[in-house]
């Protein structure tokens, strides 16, 4: 075969980023959804600048599930609504790269965009510089787990209408170790003698599992969804 | 020499027996017109054939194909649904397809790539490559998922209706590309109410072999199943 590796793959990336970017794509709702839940907050808790401080990672770490979890029902819905799954299960492709890739344009579409925001929603939140970096460095290497493990919850939803809740009710509690190694990984930046290295290689683990697991689960939950 | 076997083919959808014992084979240049009522599982079949719905029993071969690869790789599904994006220009979605999909090209069946300008040409829609494929017609946008099966050559194309939403002059272009893909040595399967006049081709006609699971006269059950089947 004299095809460059994977350049089917890198048209699906551009493609999926595409429609993510147009209209209706939907790429600016997450981040929205994440600015509104972390304004908020500060509104309802008052003016407590200290306690801002200390429950600030845990706050931006629960919007960027929320976040998250608000986009994945269309992750491989629209696909299945206008046909487009079908002929990708019969494309001659790896279902499990394709699901991957896919996976990918949805981080850097709606994933990557909540990276970006955590600092400047950070100082909403009377963030310590230092704790901005914790909280954003640990939200970009945790939010792919999201991500891909939110993906089993899409494909294992995709033929429901209004499939959106049950996502997040099946994604929410393989998402809690996610969340417990990435609050107490940013955490570190607050309280002294708190350990950040263990807590943070435990989150990249984490990430790097999700990376295998999720796109084998979801595409053996696509094959079967074609029925 | 290219030859689909299918021998004693049984699929069940939602836990009721569509039917039992197909079988049949299909050489390379011939077309399969598979008819019957609405119901009778006719999509079902097409989508069996597409490695969409496993069947219950019996297999499904394809001899002289590329090795390693199923049946269904070797084949475009032109299904209800067109696959195409409203956000992508028409020629975005089309070179997707082109790339994304893997053509397949076993030695008996000489079909070759179209450009996909050249194919948007050859359906009568090139003047609307450049515009989102929201303003398309109901027609033109399935003469757009028509050109996916000429930018990606693969030998069996499995047709549902395909001349659904086409107007009369679109229904005899797409029975000459029809026919040029049978030259070809490509075959065709496809499930229609209109007659199309392929040459050469044979037609099965799928019968309820037990008359209490006849789908009832008025229709209404079975043609829900055909819309969401």
């Amino acid at each position: 075969m004299s095809e460059r590796p994977l350049p089917w793959a890198m048209t699906l990336l551009r493609r999926e980023l595409r429609l993510s970017m147009r209209v209706g794509g939907g790429a600016q709702v997450g981040v929205l959804f994440f600015l509104a839940v972390v304004t908020v907050i500060p509104f309802g808790l008052g003016p407590d600048m200290n306690l801002l401080a200390r429950i600030g990672p845990a706050i931006l770490w629960i919007g960027a599930l929320l976040a998250t979890l608000l986009g994945l029902d269309r992750l491989f819905q629209a696909d299945r609504d206008d046909g487009t799954l079908d002929l990708m299960l019969m494309a001659g492709r790896p279902l499990e790269l394709v699901v991957l890739t896919k996976c990918l344009a949805h981080w850097l579409a709606t994933g990557l965009p909540l990276v970006v925001a955590a600092p400047v929603l950070g100082i909403f939140l009377n963030l310590q510089p230092l704790a901005m970096g914790a909280v954003t460095l640990t939200l970009l290497v945790g939010t792919p787990a999201l991500t891909l493990i939110g993906a089993i919850g899409a494909a294992l939803t995709v033929s429901l209408r209004r499939g959106g809740l049950l996502l997040a009710v099946l994604v929410v509690p393989l998402a809690i170790p996610v969340l417990i190694f990435g609050v107490s990984a940013a955490n570190a930046a607050l309280v002294v003698g708190t350990p950040f290295r263990a807590p943070f290689a435990i989150l990249c683990a984490l990430s790097l599992l999700a990376a295998v697991i999720g796109p084998v689960a979801s595409a053996m939950a696509l094959r079967f969804s074609s029925d | 020499m290219l030859k689909l076997l299918a021998e004693n083919i049984a699929i069940d959808r939602g836990g009721r027996r569509v039917f039992s014992g197909l079988s049949f084979d299909l050489d390379a240049g011939h077309a399969l017109i598979v008819t019957g009522q609405n119901g009778i599982g006719k999509s079902s079949l097409l989508r069996t054939l597409a490695g969409l719905v496993p069947p219950t029993e019996g297999t499904l071969r394809l001899q002289g194909g590329e090795t390693e690869r199923s049946p269904a790789e070797h084949a475009h599904y032109f299904g209800h649904q067109s696959a195409v994006k409203p956000a992508l220009t028409a020629l975005e979605n089309l070179e997707f397809w082109r790339d994304f999909l893997q053509p397949a090209r076993p030695q008996a069946f000489s079909g070759f790539p179209v450009a996909t300008d050249a194919a948007l040409e050859m359906l009568g829609i090139g003047h609307t490559a450049r515009l989102p494929a929201a303003y398309l017609s109901a027609g033109q946008t399935r003469r757009l998922a028509l050109a996916r099966l000429f930018v990606c050559p693969r030998p069996i194309w499995l047709m549902d209706e395909p001349t659904s939403a086409l107007d009369t002059a679109s229904e005899a272009l797409l029975l000459t590309l029809m026919q040029d893909h049978l030259t070809h040595g490509g075959m065709i399967l496809t499930a229609t109410h209109t007659p199309l006049a392929l040459r050469p081709s044979r037609t099965l006609h799928l019968e309820a072999a037990d008359p209490a699971d006849m789908p009832s006269a008025d229709g209404e059950p079975d043609s829900l199943e055909e819309i969401y089947g």
